[in-house]
């Protein structure tokens, strides 16, 4: 093995996003390295650690930390997540004794653009059509991570991607986990806003790299009737710059026809 | 405050409702965002400046009780007489007396906070003393009978055509004119004839200076100095967190504060007061008292971590960024402080039973964290603050902590941990949402709040586990 990274694939990205973490993990074997999938991982905890209840937080990070022995770097595709793991697993486990590995684990989490920008140094050659693309920055990657211009750097590199810029990038979609359901009426009022800032992008697509964003601004455009499509960056990353027939070269993967690349995203219906 | 008063909920509901309220705090915050930025152009340049801010007032609270001790000694030898008041009932009786051994039955007040905390004007009102706010602001407020929308900027909520009516309908002899120079004209000429006929005049204070027993006073109206001055007695009020150790710890928390408070590199007066007219000076009041008040703040001083809540310079910038403040405005709060300062500090004054639902009201989106002057960790705070409500840190000083249980919440946490601390568990649930393609209740509780305003969220028809699984992503 050259190489190996961890995947952390995340509780939303699981259920709702599968495509963008196969992505993400295409984008790192693309890079040479060998990608390990803890088949064991649920979620870091972040939904009970943010509502006040540390023990039961703490009981499901516990279970994850023990997914990753090797000293190998932990990608999260999402800053919320890898943000909870870097930054606040070391606080929820003050005082426990396995507080060290925990310190150990959150040294090396990294969110997969900044892993991919900084760390990996990707060179991304487009072959898609041209297209207009808006961004949204998601607070916790934003103001816990410190990623600011990684995502905008890879898409920068896509020659056939206009990137237009939202009037008000950096402020909060609303979304917040149980303030959503807690606060309906505020976190509607917020993305209500932040569709409305999307839609004057004249944008096609919305990208993100926080599956909750996504889920809460997709979930506002698609209530609207709004075309614009909302996708993890990870997934319009590799769909735009994978090799005919979708699988890395690293890797060679039966690759189910219309699995790999290219498909829709989830979709959101009315019941 | 009512149970009526505390409910959030409702308050921001209706709120929301007002496109008035939401145009007109957003294009104030808008405003008040970009005149700070232009002050703080270099990134450096504020972490430095805010690191060493947060230092001071790190440093002032470790050292607090023998700070205070200090100040009142300093204070008395002054000249300036010191009051200790551990409630606002304390506080309103030492400020009541005051004025009775002065006969004053007329008193302006600069601006205050603490003040507001004390509901000093009904207070004095009830007791058949006159109390006028002069700084404009404030004026306006209590002319139409509110509170402050905004601890800096107390009537932001009101937009100038709202001014110009009110001023129409209340001021004695005014005509109507929407004139920003003209309404101001007219406060100005009821409230010069007020500082002179004033007893006494009240004042907050921003710092108090424990080496030389120096109360700071920062505003832009000059009414803070008229207040403190013109009138035969002086009384300020603060609360015990605003001592600092050493004037030269001033100068910078004053650059913080007015960058982040208005955008303004200093304030157009700085008032120092350390002490009474002295023997040859022409003017200044014959008597400084200080009123120190506590209200709750030595049991926020208990806590290590909740603390950090004393640093605060009441600068309200963390008012100006926050995504719901801006949408909800200053009122929905239904508390002295708004915002997320007020967030922390309410619900720690007053008590976890009325006011848990504040500390929830946050998308935890950080931008207030990321402009705080005093780097206050408010949403690590706030996260501390939802988990004492129901099952408080073992020695827990918050007030009311643990009294807020709610056993469906409780249950919902435990299957919740049960799922996910299992990954055979959490695998199991995960296909069956997966193979159904939806999820389980769409029409109760929190899955109901979301689809009001979305769509509902559809689950994938694989897991990111089987797909990784199938196109041969190694397991651990």
């Amino acid at each position: 093995m050259s190489h190996a990274v961890y995947f952390y694939g995340t509780c939303l990205v699981d259920l709702f996003y599968p495509e963008a973490g196969m992505a993400g993990i295409e984008l790192l074997r693309r890079e040479g390295l060998e990608v390990v999938f803890p088949q064991g991982q649920t979620c870091c905890g972040q939904p009970a650690f943010n509502s006040g209840y540390a023990a039961a937080a703490r009981a499901v990070a516990r279970a994850q930390v023990a997914l990753f022995p090797e000293p190998w770097p932990v990608i999260v595709p999402s800053g919320s997540c890898a943000a909870m793991m870097r930054r606040h697993y070391p606080e929820l486990f003050a005082g426990e004794d396995d507080l060290p590995a925990v310190e150990a684990l959150a040294g090396r989490v990294h969110e997969l653009t900044e892993y991919l920008v900084r760390e990996l140094g990707v060179r991304l050659a487009d072959r898609g059509q041209p297209v207009r693309v808006t961004w949204h920055a998601s607070c916790h990657a934003l103001r816990e991570l410190g990623i600011r211009e990684e995502p905008k750097a890879l898409l920068a590199q896509l020659a056939n991607v206009e990137l237009v810029g939202l009037a008000r990038e950096r402020e909060c979609c609303g979304f917040g986990g149980t303030f959503a359901v807690r606060f309906p009426e505020i976190s509607a009022a917020m993305v209500a806003d932040k569709a409305a800032d999307v839609a004057a992008t004249g944008a096609v697509e919305l990208l993100a790299a926080d599956c909750g964003c996504l889920l809460n601004i997709g979930g506002k455009l698609a209530k609207t009737g709004s075309v614009v499509r909302p996708r993890h960056i990870a997934e319009f990353l590799w769909e735009r710059t994978a090799p005919p027939g979708g699988a890395s070269s690293a890797a060679p993967l039966e690759a189910a026809a219309g699995t790999a690349a290219g498909v829709p995203p989830p979709r959101t219906g009315d019941p | 405050m009512t149970a009526a008063a505390a409910d959030f909920r409702a308050s921001a509901a209706a709120a929301l409702a007002d496109p008035q309220i939401r145009a007109n705090f957003r294009r104030a915050m808008d405003g008040l965002m970009a005149k700070r930025a232009a002050l703080f152009p270099d990134p450096a340049e504020w972490q430095a400046l805010r690191a060493l801010g947060a230092a001071i007032r790190a440093r002032s609270l470790a050292n607090l009780p023998e700070l205070l001790e200090r100040l009142e000694e300093r204070c008395r030898a002054n000249g300036i007489a010191v009051h200790w008041a551990e409630t606002v009932a304390d506080a309103n009786a030492a400020v009541l007396s005051i004025l009775r051994a002065h006969g004053a039955t007329r008193v302006v007040k600069g601006k205050s906070m603490v003040s507001e905390e004390m509901h000093l004007n009904d207070f004095l009102e009830a007791h058949g003393v006159e109390s006028l706010e002069s700084d404009l602001g404030e004026y306006i407020v209590q002319l139409d009978q509110e509170t402050p929308s905004h601890i800096i900027m107390p009537a932001i909520h009101k937009n100038g055509r709202q001014i110009a009516r009110l001023f129409g309908e209340k001021i004695r002899g005014a005509q109507y004119t929407e004139d920003v120079d003209a309404l101001t004209g007219m406060a100005r000429r009821v409230l010069r004839r007020k500082f002179e006929e004033a007893g006494a005049g009240l004042s907050g204070v921003n710092f108090a200076v424990a080496e030389t027993g120096t109360l700071v006073l920062i505003e832009n109206e000059g009414n803070g100095r008229m207040s403190t001055h013109v009138p035969p007695v002086h009384v300020a009020l603060m609360g015990i967190e605003k001592v600092v150790e050493r004037l030269e710890d001033v100068p910078p928390l004053l650059a913080l504060l007015c960058r982040s408070a208005t955008g303004q590199t200093i304030t157009t007066y700085t008032n120092l007061v350390s002490g009474p007219r002295g023997p040859g000076e022409k003017d200044g009041p014959r008597e400084v008292h200080l009123v120190i008040l506590d209200n709750g703040r030595s049991r926020i001083y208990l806590d290590p971590e909740l603390r950090a809540t004393l640093r605060c310079i009441r600068c309200g910038a963390c008012m100006n960024h926050c995504p719901v403040y801006t949408r909800v405005g200053g009122h929905a709060y239904a508390a002295v402080y708004p915002g997320p300062i007020g967030k922390i500090l309410t619900p720690q004054v007053e008590g976890l039973k009325a006011r848990h639902e504040l500390p929830h009201a946050s998308s935890l989106c950080g931008a207030c964290v990321e402009i705080c002057p005093v780097e206050i960790p408010i949403t690590e705070i706030l996260i501390r603050l939802r988990g004492e409500a129901s099952h408080p840190a073992p020695g827990s000083t918050v007030r009311e902590a643990g009294e807020v249980r709610n056993p469906w919440e409780d249950l919902a946490w435990a299957l919740w941990r049960r799922v996910h601390a299992s990954s055979r568990a959490y695998r199991l649930v995960t296909r069956v949402l997966t193979r159904l393609r939806r999820l389980p209740a769409p029409r109760l509780g929190p899955l109901r709040a979301w689809t009001a305003a979305r769509t509902t969220p559809r689950p994938a028809p694989r897991t990111l586990h089987e797909l990784a699984r199938d196109r041969g992503v190694r397991d651990a």
